[in-house]
Formats: C-alpha cells, sequence, structure tokens
C-alpha cells in the first residue's frame, strides 16, 4: 500500500487542529484508528449489542461469537498454545495488576523478593510494589545503563532462591529501546523465575511469538495497536493461569456459586469477571490485519528510512539530548525522547501543539527512569506506519522555531 | 490602584488583540522572561507545586492586611501566566481575591494550560492563592 492508501483508513489523520494540518506523533500513547476498526465497533453497535455468554437469544450468540473469534486471533497473532491463554482486560495495566494481586496471593511469602526494571512504565512497578508491600516482600530493581540498554549482566547475580518472578518491558515506552526478551527469559527460567513481559509498545513492532520469546505473561492494550480503547490483553502460560486465584470476582466467572461457597469458571473465564468489553474486544479482529499489513517490507522499507533519518537528525542536532541510544538501529523503535538545552519540555509541547505537532511531554509514566536521568521530564516523539518524511520535516522545523522562541 | 475586576477585565482585553496562538505565547514568555527574580532562599519544597509538567514556586505573605506574592516556574509559558497572575493578586486583600473567580485565565483562552487533569502547577497554584486568602480573612 502507498502511504496515501494508508492514511486514508485513518480518518482521525485529516484533522484540523488550530486551523492547521494534524501531525500526530504521540502514536506510543494511543494510536489512530482505521475506518475498519471504527466500523466493527459500529458493526456490534447496531447489530449484536447484548451482554456475552449469558443469555440464549441470537443477539447475545452473535456478540458472543465475534468475542470468542477475537480470542482465537490473538491465539494466532501472539502465537500461544490455546485460546484459553488469551484472557481479555481493559488494558495492558489491567493485565499487569491482575497478575501481581493473584501472583502474589499463590506464590509470594515474606521476604520474596520481585525484580523490576529501572526503565519500567509505572504500570508495571506499582501493582508490584503495591503487592510487595501487602506480601511483606521485596522489590529490586534492574538497572539501566547511561544509554538506556538494561543491565543484562547485573540480572542473573540479582537473581536467589527468594526470587519469584521477573517483570520487564519488551521495548521501553521512553527510549524506545527492544529489550532482548529471549535472552532475559533464558536467564531467568535457568534459574527457575518466571517473566512477565509488558508488551504495550512491544506487540505494535515487534513480531511477538511468545512460544519463542519462552515468557510465561505477556500483556498488551488494544488502543495502542489500533483497536477500541478499554480492551487488552493478558496471555499467561496456561499452567500459571490455572494456578492462580481470581483476581475479580463476580458475574460469568464462576462455576458453582452457594453462601457455603463458590467455585469458580475455568481459565481464560476465571479472570473475565462482569460485563466485559463487548463491543471493543472484537475490534481485534481487523487492528490484527492493520498490524499485519504494517509488518509487509515495502511498509518496513519506508518506516525504517524515516526512523533513521529522524534518529540522526535529533543526535547531530547540538541543542538536543537523545535518550535511548541502542547497540543497533535496529534494536530501536521510532520513539524518540530527548531534552532541549534552556528549553522545558512543555513550553515546546504547548508551542508544538499550537502548530500543529501532538507530542507528549512530561515524565511518560515512568518517574524512577526521569530521576535515573536527572531530568524532570523530556520531550517524546513517537511515529506510526502512516506518518510520512514530509510530517517529520515539518517536525524538525517546528521545534527549530519552538526552541528559538523559547530560549 | 484598579479594581481587580477591572485589572482582569483589561488583561482580557489585551489577550483579546491576538489573533495567534503563536502571538500569545510570545507574549507570555516576554512576561516569564521578565519576571522579578523568585527569591532562592523561598526555592523550597514547601513552596513548589509540582505537577507531571512544570513545576510552580509561590511564597504568599499576609501583611498589613495585604496578601504578597512571589512565584517562579521552571517553564516560561508557565513563569508568564504566573506573572500575570502575581500581577493581578499580589498587594490585594484577602476578600478581594476571594471574590475573584480565577476566570481570567479560561477568558484569555489558556484554559488548557489550567487542565487539572495536566497535572499542570498553575490549578494547584490559584488553589493555594485562595487557600492563604481565605485562612488569613478568617473563612475556612
Amino acid at each position: 500500500m502507498t502511504i496515501d492508501e494508508i492514511r486514508k483508513e485513518f480518518p482521525a489523520l485529516s484533522t484540523k487542529v488550530y486551523g492547521k494540518d494534524l501531525v500526530y506523533f504521540d502514536n506510543a500513547a494511543t494510536s489512530q484508528r482505521p475506518i475498519s476498526v471504527i466500523e466493527k465497533w459500529n458493526e456490534i453497535s447496531v447489530n449484536s449489542n447484548a451482554n456475552i455468554h449469558r443469555a440464549v437469544h441470537y443477539l447475545s450468540s452473535q456478540a458472543t461469537e465475534s468475542y470468542e473469534q477475537a480470542r482465537d486471533c490473538i491465539r494466532d497473532f501472539i502465537n500461544a498454545s490455546s485460546r484459553e491463554e488469551i484472557v481479555f482486560t481493559s488494558g495492558a495495566t489491567a493485565s499487569i495488576n491482575l497478575v501481581a494481586y493473584s501472583f502474589g496471593e499463590a506464590c509470594i511469602s515474606s521476604g520474596d523478593e520481585v525484580i523490576v526494571a529501572q526503565d519500567g512504565h509505572h504500570s508495571n512497578i506499582v501493582p508490584w510494589q503495591l503487592m510487595c508491600r501487602r506480601k511483606d516482600a521485596v522489590l529490586r530493581v534492574l538497572p539501566v545503563d547511561d544509554n538506556g540498554n538494561l543491565e543484562l549482566e547485573e540480572l542473573a547475580g540479582m537473581l536467589n532462591v527468594r526470587t519469584k518472578i521477573v517483570a520487564v518491558s519488551h521495548i521501553s515506552n521512553v527510549l524506545g529501546i527492544i529489550h532482548p526478551i529471549r535472552k532475559i527469559v533464558e536467564i531467568c527460567h535457568s534459574k527457575g523465575v518466571p517473566v512477565l513481559v509488558d508488551g504495550a509498545q512491544g506487540i505494535v513492532h515487534c513480531k511477538v511469538d511468545v512460544k519463542e520469546l519462552g515468557c510465561d505473561f505477556y500483556v498488551f492494550s488494544g488502543h495502542k495497536m489500533y483497536a477500541a480503547p478499554g480492551t487488552g490483553v493478558l496471555y499467561g502460560k496456561k499452567k500459571w493461569l490455572d494456578l492462580l486465584p481470581p483476581f475479580l470476582s463476580g458475574g460469568e466467572m464462576v462455576g458453582k456459586v452457594s453462601f457455603s461457597g463458590t467455585t469458580f469458571a475455568p481459565v481464560p473465564l476465571k479472570f473475565e469477571a462482569g460485563t466485559q468489553n463487548f463491543a471493543g474486544v472484537p475490534t481485534f479482529v481487523p487492528a490484527v490485519e492493520t498490524a499485519l499489513s504494517f509488518r509487509e517490507a515495502e511498509c518496513r522499507a519506508r518506516e525504517d528510512a524515516i526512523k533513521a533519518y529522524l534518529y540522526d537528525k535529533l543526535l547531530n542536532n547540538n541543542k538536543i539530548h537523545l535518550f535511548g541510544i541502542p547497540h543497533s538501529l535496529e534494536d530501536k523503535i521510532p520513539l524518540f525522547s530527548f531534552v532541549v538545552d534552556g528549553a522545558h519540555h512543555e513550553d515546546l509541547a504547548l508551542i508544538l501543539d499550537k502548530m500543529g505537532v501532538a507530542v507528549r511531554s512530561g515524565q511518560m509514566c515512568a518517574e524512577p527512569l526521569m530521576d535515573r536521568f536527572g531530568v524532570t521530564g523530556m520531550l517524546r516523539v513517537s511515529l506510526a506506519p502512516y506518518n510520512t518524511m514530509e510530517e517529520v520535516e515539518f517536525f524538525l522545523k517546528s521545534l527549530d522555531r519552538a526552541i528559538s522562541m523559547v530560549v | 490602584m484598579v479594581s481587580l475586576k477591572e485589572a482582569e477585565d483589561a488583561i482580557v482585553e489585551e489577550f483579546s488583540m491576538f489573533d495567534e496562538w503563536l502571538d500569545k505565547y510570545e507574549y507570555l514568555i516576554s512576561l516569564g522572561k521578565n519576571l522579578e527574580a523568585y527569591p532562592e532562599e523561598k526555592r523550597t519544597d514547601e513552596r513548589l507545586i509540582k505537577g507531571c509538567q512544570s513545576r510552580v514556586w509561590l511564597d504568599c505573605e499576609y501583611k498589613d492586611g495585604f496578601i504578597y506574592m512571589s512565584a517562579d516556574s521552571d517553564a516560561i509559558i508557565t513563569k508568564g501566566i504566573i506573572s500575570l497572575l502575581v500581577d493581578l493578586y499580589s498587594g490585594r486583600t484577602p476578600q478581594e481575591i476571594l471574590s475573584s473567580d480565577f476566570s481570567v485565565v479560561d477568558r484569555i483562552g489558556l484554559r488548557e494550560n489550567l487542565s487539572p487533569t495536566r497535572a499542570n502547577g498553575l490549578v494547584s497554584m490559584i488553589d493555594r492563592i485562595r487557600e492563604v486568602a481565605s485562612a488569613a480573612s478568617g473563612r475556612f
């Protein structure tokens, strides 16, 4: 597909902001949605709006079918062993909260250790912190080096008999560096420690094969991969999902309920209490199609060229300090966070916004990482395959102008 | 001294002359750059209003029936808005301050700078000015 053909599929891209053409460079927070996803949502709302799994009537069975088709679609997309390993949640954050709670209940005792990474999103830090507080366990931190790469040589030394789980991101939402998940899993598994991978960025930019990665849990959100907001996935190896107790309880997740006790439904329904997002989850099907089409060679080549160009421009601008320097550019996605000498990230983001350029500024839900680099925040641009070289040029010019206004 | 209401209206009128957003920002940036230097000994954690974006330091002093303020921010546009607020509210009586609805920032089109979801220090700054005025006037 040509870039114009792709852009036509994403109506939001032709939005005008303050009378100017929108340049949307905040894709790591939320990607725009293609017409196919919007139509899927509409179709469910119009033709099969009914609660899933419960009723025997026609609309309900249609809705249930669409919802369960999405489960098969995700199983294939990430190459899980079975559909039982796919739990739908409201997003990556909900998925991690589920695991942190349920894993904590089943597997953590006083004095046990949990390892998170210094470049983790708050969503992959705080749920573990709360669980550790509840269980009187110890949270340990795998550091990143000055370039933002995980210090993997430290990992083996940190693992011990008290280590119960390691939670890392596939790709840092601030640094855009792709972590060597297979290697991390190998190191952890050699000591019998399971691994949870926050794939919120990874699922968008990498081919994810959970069997090949070997991780025990892989979580992601729908809204960053072109699907409806309020949708998410928890992949868990079946042995873990069977072992873990329920997180939320209520309707749908039960086997038999009586006042003397309750049994639970088998996985995955054990973890899907209450009315699920039955209008949103089916949008995973067209969203996955979009994601797969973006992995075709033509699209990849275009994206790689833009990435290399922007990386070079930012890296070689002496006013700009770029964070997240990969060993090789192949290990980085088109996501760049930086600070500008003498200019506050908020000022630059406000001015860029008025020029039509949407970027992210602040701590990006990674305050410990900001502390690691001694900054109060950064400016982040994150691109998607529908972004163009012209937009990159416009952004660079706008950034220059914004800097000259502020400094 | 003109009344607070008049001063607020004057600022709204001044901003109505700018058609372009970037001109508004240019103006705020120049105000920010000219804001009276904030006393370093007052750059303390108690006076810091921390947000996800910019940080704001605010010092309020109640003396002889008037509230005097000095403030600073690490971001220059926020500092420009602070400069407007200090001009408007410093040296006023608590009653005068409490009579304001602080809608001036809204009326000059800077609402997004005040959105509480942005965790911007400005919302907290206005809250703190109100608190100080409220405490000084004996109303809690």
